[in-house]
């Protein structure tokens, strides 16, 4: 019940008001005077730059934006969209050009080195077969580091197994 | 003293890298847009059959052949027999011929992901024109996520005579997506074993990410509603089972060789039938998943759409009968729009050309696929959710790592067979032929970042791959079941696995499956011929809209 009192209440206060001599919008001429002569007007171009320029401080005056507050004559310029001095996706692509760079230099410089480390290693096992000075375990003449296989097999009889052999 | 072949850490890897093979953009942007042209959700009857009778059985005899053979795909249909390895050499440059155009399709989501960290994105509003007082003409006529893409992005061109120049910013994207690419496969198997680990797993987080914000997104309801409701009639359309049986082939990656190099670098004994299973059901299941992501976001896309057509009529509306603020609203608009033309028949006659017929079909049935899907509707989505940016970086990251897995395929199909030839192994390292095909593909792929580069790129999208891959995987079929023999190939499957194949798998092998390619061969090649001259279709910046012009000069 109060709240049809309430609307009783509201709907009186609209009925009340009268409107006469009603405009499309809400409108008005304006002149700007000189204050240093007071007769004269400043010039209308002069005014127009003036409010191109400061447009944003006027609609902000009346709580209002370019669709809302029209100047005739003056035609509503949209703002440009922000644009930081040198493009985000330069920037962006930028660092991760140079993170993929320096990754692949750093696996072709690895590879690279590891391929003179092989090459040095068989040079080596090389000469010492040649001194026969340290034997070195081979399988088919190849040795057996070198043919590191994954699918190599461990051969269960030769696992250590403490219990064969006899304690101290 | 010969190297031993490079094998694979583990089976997870072998299985990771074929997914993150299968699992491309297509699964993303092609799967959906069959779905809803041929029957939503009755679309899937024909393609889980087509899986079963085609995809499996394909897949596996692929796998099977290059881990026998443990060569790239020239030498394992040397192995077959001598007078077969043309087939592995098809396969070569079919292979060499996607990776000259897929890699731009990187290049693109590399551009887009370098301009989502702007706030706001750049897709979002037009540009204005040069003295500030609109937006510029062609963006307001379309939209401003097509203008990106269009304008800012490829700077199309108005016919594919017309070359223009080379894009720069295009171009310096499509040299970073190489030199990515080269980065990955530089050391064979032992880069792309722990690469495949992210490239597969990576679009399943992404596309889980967007499956919860696009379910929870307004509207996402319609689209789901509208792309599962089954339109079984379609399954009376012989198109709907050939697109089917098309698009189980096409996303496996059948015939290109990938799946034979990547196999060739598996364990002797590796269970190759059940990863064959495994790997075209996650393929699958993919492909149905990401139709539910597109889905929601197309709802949310029309129900945004709809619903901002429909305010702008109740604006129009309420301006101009002068009525009151919320008399008005989506519900009652149709008997409000009655009412008014009984009372103000002569106003609302002048009125009518205005008012917008909204309609939620209408804009749920623009079907779109390919590059407009994924560059053009899903960032027309994401310019409209909150924290865009964040969303964006996600999308886009998820298109790069789908392409770059299936790019990782490719570049194998190519490279296993150059580096298991004695004679270029001997004289250069892998790591410089991995350089040379990468720098060769990277110069011909320039050719995509002209004006006219995506014209030609539709060209190589639509025949590049399309009749030779059916051919070649006919002829592999072919040639294991009849040249090489069924029986031999079951003995060798005994000595790989521990166990004979599956009547059903010798069946499809011998018969279903090459019937199956002959039709579709037959179906494609009536249908070019009848088709006549080419089309294709063209951006007119002018008119802006979407001409179809003819191929006849070319």
């Amino acid at each position: 019940s109060g709240i049809n009192r309430l609307r009783e209440v509201q709907d009186q206060k609209i009925s009340n008001v009268l409107l006469c001599n009603m405009t499309e919008r809400v409108s008005f001429w304006f002149v700007v005077t000189d204050s240093a002569r007071n007769v004269t007007t400043v010039p209308g171009s002069e005014v127009e730059a003036a409010i191109r320029m400061n447009r944003n401080r006027i609609n902000s005056a009346f709580l209002l934006t370019d669709n809302t507050l029209q100047f005739l004559k003056i035609s509503s310029t949209l703002s440009p969209p922000i644009e930081p001095t040198v493009p985000v996706w330069v920037i962006v692509f930028g660092v991760v050009l140079c993170l993929v760079v320096a990754a692949i230099l750093f696996l072709v410089v690895s590879g690279i080195r590891q391929r003179k480390k092989n090459n040095n290693e068989s040079a080596e096992t090389g000469d010492l077969e040649d001194k026969c000075d340290t034997p070195v375990t081979t399988e088919n003449g190849i040795p057996c580091d070198i043919l590191d296989l994954k699918a190599g097999q461990i051969n269960g009889v030769y696992a250590a197994d403490d219990e064969r052999f006899t304690p101290l | 003293m010969e190297k031993p072949r490079p094998l694979w850490d583990n089976p997870l890897q072998f299985i990771f890298a074929c997914i993150s093979y299968a699992v491309g953009l297509g699964n993303v942007w092609r799967f959906p847009y069959l779905c809803q042209m041929y029957g939503g959700g009755g679309f899937l009857i024909p393609y889980l059959i087509m899986l079963i009778v085609e995809g499996m059985p394909l897949l596996y005899l692929e796998l099977a052949v290059g881990q026998h053979m443990r060569q790239g795909s020239i030498g394992a249909w040397k192995i077959i027999s001598p007078y077969l390895s043309g087939v592995g050499i098809a396969s070569v440059v079919v292979s060499f011929f996607l990776s000259m155009y897929y890699n731009v399709i990187n290049a693109w989501a590399f551009w887009y992901l370098f301009h989502s960290f702007q706030d706001p994105l750049p897709w979002a509003s037009c540009p204005l024109n040069s003295n500030h007082t609109d937006y510029d003409e062609e963006c307001a006529q379309t939209s401003s996520t097509q203008y990106f893409w269009y304008r800012n992005t490829l700077n199309i061109s108005p016919s594919i005579e017309e070359y223009g120049s080379i894009q720069w910013e295009q171009a310096i994207c499509l040299i970073l997506a190489w030199l990515v690419v080269y980065l990955c496969i530089l050391r064979g198997t032992e880069s792309t074993g722990k690469v495949v680990y992210v490239t597969a797993s990576l679009p399943y987080l992404v596309l889980i990410i967007y499956l919860i914000r696009g379910l929870t997104l307004h509207g996402a309801v319609n689209g789901l509603i509208y792309m599962f409701t089954p339109k079984l009639e379609q399954l009376a359309n012989p198109k709907t089972w050939i697109n089917a049986a098309t698009q189980i082939f096409f996303s496996l990656g059948l015939g290109f060789g990938s799946l034979i190099a990547f196999a060739s670098y598996n364990e002797p004994n590796n269970n190759c039938e059940r990863h064959a299973i495994i790997i075209s059901l996650i393929n699958s299941s993919t492909s149905i998943f990401a139709s539910i992501v597109t889905f929601s976001i197309y709802g949310f896309k029309a129900t945004f759409n709809y619903e901002n057509c429909l305010s702008k009529v109740i604006l129009l509306l309420t301006n101009v009968f002068d009525l009151e603020e919320g008399a008005l609203t989506a519900d009652n608009l149709d008997s409000m729009k009655n009412y008014l033309t009984s009372t103000y028949p002569n106003q609302y006659a002048e009125l009518l050309p205005q008012i917008k017929n909204c309609s939620l079909e209408a804009e749920l049935d623009t079907a779109v696929q390919g590059t407009g899907l994924a560059f053009i509707v899903y960032s027309e989505a994401i310019k409209n959710m909150e924290v865009s940016q964040l969303y964006s970086v996600l999308y886009f990251i998820m298109l790069l790592m789908l392409g770059i897995g299936s790019m990782l395929g490719n570049t194998a199909a190519i490279l296993t067979p150059l580096t298991d030839s004695k004679f270029l192994s001997t004289h250069l390292p892998k790591e410089v032929i991995s350089g040379i095909v990468c720098f060769i593909n990277c110069i011909v792929g320039l050719v995509f970042t002209m004006e006219a580069g995506n014209y030609w790129f539709d060209i190589f999208n639509d025949y590049a791959a399309t009749l030779s891959l059916l051919l070649i995987v006919l002829v592999e079929t072919i040639a294991v079941c009849y040249v090489y023999g069924l029986r031999r190939f079951e003995k060798d499957l005994l000595l790989m696995l521990g166990h004979k194949p599956n009547w059903y798998w010798k069946i499809m092998w011998a018969f279903a499956s090459p019937v199956l390619i002959i039709s579709l061969l037959i179906f494609y090649l009536t249908d070019y011929i009848r088709t006549g001259t080419l089309q294709y279709q063209a951006w007119d910046a002018t008119q802006v809209f979407i001409l179809l012009i003819t191929f006849d000069q070319l």
